[in-house]
């Protein structure tokens, strides 16, 4: 035990793994946005329905089927993708060529059915999901002490993002997205079907909202409105970041998690709040984000 | 690309005049008779959404501006109202006054940092401004918090009118609102409202024709929060009670239903949008969170299908403006 700037080590490194998972989901989620504002230029409110729904699934799967956190993390992001390439298929899909913001209408419709439906059968308190046994415990580090499961969910996440990150920058299939976020008609001339890389792209970025949903069920708990709490955070990080760059928006996610956790513990009060004054001040110092690009 | 609210013109000095003429005629007579054949409660509250959706639909129907934190306005503008008439005892006259002032003063700060994007940026900032503001609510001494503040009495207006008298009170909302309609009308119809339209069809060459449309969408925005805290002012004094669902993002989305209910960039439709909404949600209410995934359903809808609204469907088939 040390102290820094008068901060017992363990609350302030206690705080900081606090702020980090806060940015892994941040980055998860804006990197969805992302993903899927590349494509189809619409902000998806129903990003954290989609997370939500996440979290939720693997809690109905382990009390009625009994299926573990190990295959959830794979079967639940696919399940809530494919309900995301659903709603793209027949409901995105017929706003094509109209304003943008309808877009945005729509998708928060669709996030105020999902989170009424939980709501009615859950109600407004949350139900806990037990942490995966391989997972449980920590390690005592010395200056502070390292929950496994914490530790597994940064890891992870890392992995899922820059993996990402790695597969629409470096990759042929993710030159075709680019390309088709560029210029969709010359793709298509050159014979890729885009509308169906469309779809897929929304799956993928849904899939992550659920991904990210499976790994927050043990850490908070699973509730109706855990979605739009953190959805409109996650808006203002986009903000901040820009939504021109898949390595802005994950940088974004987990460096404002961090300054969250470090408000908490200097200014408590201003803890919740922060993200939202720092999106004034870039707002007003450089109105395109720090990753962005035009408007 | 369509824009969001693009109503197509027709004869609009002339047709468009004696059409708003006759919806408006038609307006103040239901509200004559409306408190002796419906709740006046019921009335009173529609009326009060219908001005805080008229507002909002000042932004998105004339200037393409989507604003989906106008709760911000709304709600903090009825906590002010409710505070200074319990804890200063002021007046409801005064108390409204203030609630509006600061709404006004809230629209200015929030303005001058949502304006500087546009498009799903300006919604998405106003409502994280929007939600900043609630996180403040929930905290801040002023609100009371979770149990919000709660007014004894609605007070006496200019000393002399009882507000706790229903009729007295609907009178009083009743004219309010639609003076602020009227002036909500005269500002759409004046050159200022002329330049607004403008830039919500071409920004860009308002710019080059040399008008400074920074400042003209400010001011928009402005008007808009002022008009909708006078609503929350009046939402206040009437349920004599300020709390967190005012300033709740869900109240953000009903005011954008309610206006894509009855029409964007309609002069009427938000009207109708909000009377629609407040019904619906009254009826519903046994139904409990069905309300919540009625609300999203009648989102999808209008969006897919219904994109012109009430108002808007009914001036395209009779081929008038209202």
């Amino acid at each position: 035990m040390f102290e820094i700037f008068g901060i017992p080590s363990q609350a302030l490194f206690g705080q900081l793994l606090l702020g980090l998972i806060n940015g892994s989901f941040y980055a998860l989620l804006s990197l969805g946005l992302a993903v899927i504002f590349g494509m189809l230029n619409i902000i998806n409110f129903t990003h954290g329905a989609q997370y939500m729904m996440g979290a939720f699934l693997a809690y109905l799967l382990l009390h009625y089927l009994g299926i573990g956190y190990w295959a959830a993390l794979v079967v639940v992001p696919i399940l809530v993708g494919a309900t995301g390439i659903v709603i793209e298929r027949f409901l995105l899909q017929r706003l094509r060529g109209l304003d943008h913001l309808y877009g945005l209408l729509l998708t928060f419709g669709l996030a105020l059915i999902i989170e009424g439906v939980f709501r009615n059968y859950y109600g407004a308190n949350g139900q806990a999901y037990e942490m995966p046994d391989a997972l449980t415990g920590g390690h005592n580090l010395g200056f502070m002490f390292l929950p496994n499961y914490r530790a597994w969910v940064i890891v992870f996440s890392l992995v899922v993002c820059f993996g990402t990150w790695f597969a629409i920058e470096q990759t042929r299939l993710g030159s075709y997205l680019r390309a088709a976020t560029e210029n969709p008609t010359l793709v298509r001339a050159f014979g890729i079907n885009v509308p169906r890389m469309v779809t897929l792209t929304y799956g993928f970025g849904v899939g992550l909202a659920g991904l990210a949903g499976v790994m927050a069920a043990p850490i908070y708990n699973v509730s109706p409105q855990m979605g739009s709490d953190i959805i409109i955070v996650v808006f203002a990080v986009v903000v901040i970041g820009g939504m021109g760059s898949i390595m802005g928006a994950i940088l974004t996610g987990f460096a404002l998690g961090i300054v969250e956790g470090l408000t908490k513990v200097f200014f408590p009060e201003a803890s919740s709040t922060v993200i939202f004054a720092i999106m004034i001040v870039v707002l007003l110092a450089r109105p395109t984000g720090l990753f962005g690009r035009g408007i | 690309m369509a824009s969001l609210a693009s109503v197509p013109e027709v004869d609009r000095q002339h047709e468009g005049v004696r059409s708003e003429a006759l919806a408006a005629v038609i307006l103040v007579a239901f509200l004559a008779a409306a408190p002796f054949m419906l709740y006046p409660v019921f009335v009173m509250k529609a009326l009060c959404f219908a001005l805080f959706a008229c507002a909002f639909n000042l932004l998105i129907g004339y200037v393409g501006l989507l604003s989906f934190g106008h709760a911000l306005f709304f709600g903090w503008a009825s906590y002010l109202t409710a505070y200074a008439a319990q804890s200063w005892a002021m007046p409801p006259g005064i108390a409204i006054i203030i609630g509006t002032a600061t709404a006004a003063a809230l629209g200015i700060v929030a303005g001058l940092v949502a304006i500087r994007r546009q498009g799903i940026y300006f919604a998405m900032i106003t409502l994280a401004l929007a939600q900043m503001m609630y996180l403040v609510a929930l905290r801040a001494k002023l609100t009371g918090g979770e149990d919000g503040i709660q007014l004894p009495s609605r007070g006496r207006l200019f000393g002399v009118f009882d507000l706790n008298n229903e009729l007295t009170m609907y009178a009083f909302v009743a004219i309010v609102v639609l003076a602020a309609l009227l002036l909500i009308y005269r500002i759409i119809n004046s050159p200022f409202g002329e330049v607004l339209k403008a830039i919500r069809e071409n920004e860009l060459r308002c710019v080059s024709l040399g008008y400074r449309t920074e400042r003209y969408k400010l001011v928009a925005f402005v008007l808009s929060a002022t008009l909708a805290g006078l609503a929350g002012s009046l939402k206040a004094i009437l349920f004599q009670l300020a709390s967190l669902t005012d300033v709740h993002w869900t109240m953000s989305g009903e005011v954008v239903l309610m206006t894509l209910v009855g029409g964007l960039g309609t002069i009427f439709g938000p009207v109708v949008g909000a009377f629609f909404i407040v019904a619906m949600e009254n009826y519903l209410a046994p139904f409990g969170q069905w309300v919540l995934v009625i609300q999203g359903i009648i989102f999808v809808a209008c969006v897919l299908t219904f994109r012109r609204g009430i108002v808007g469907e009914l001036a395209h088939w009779l081929r008038v403006k209202l």
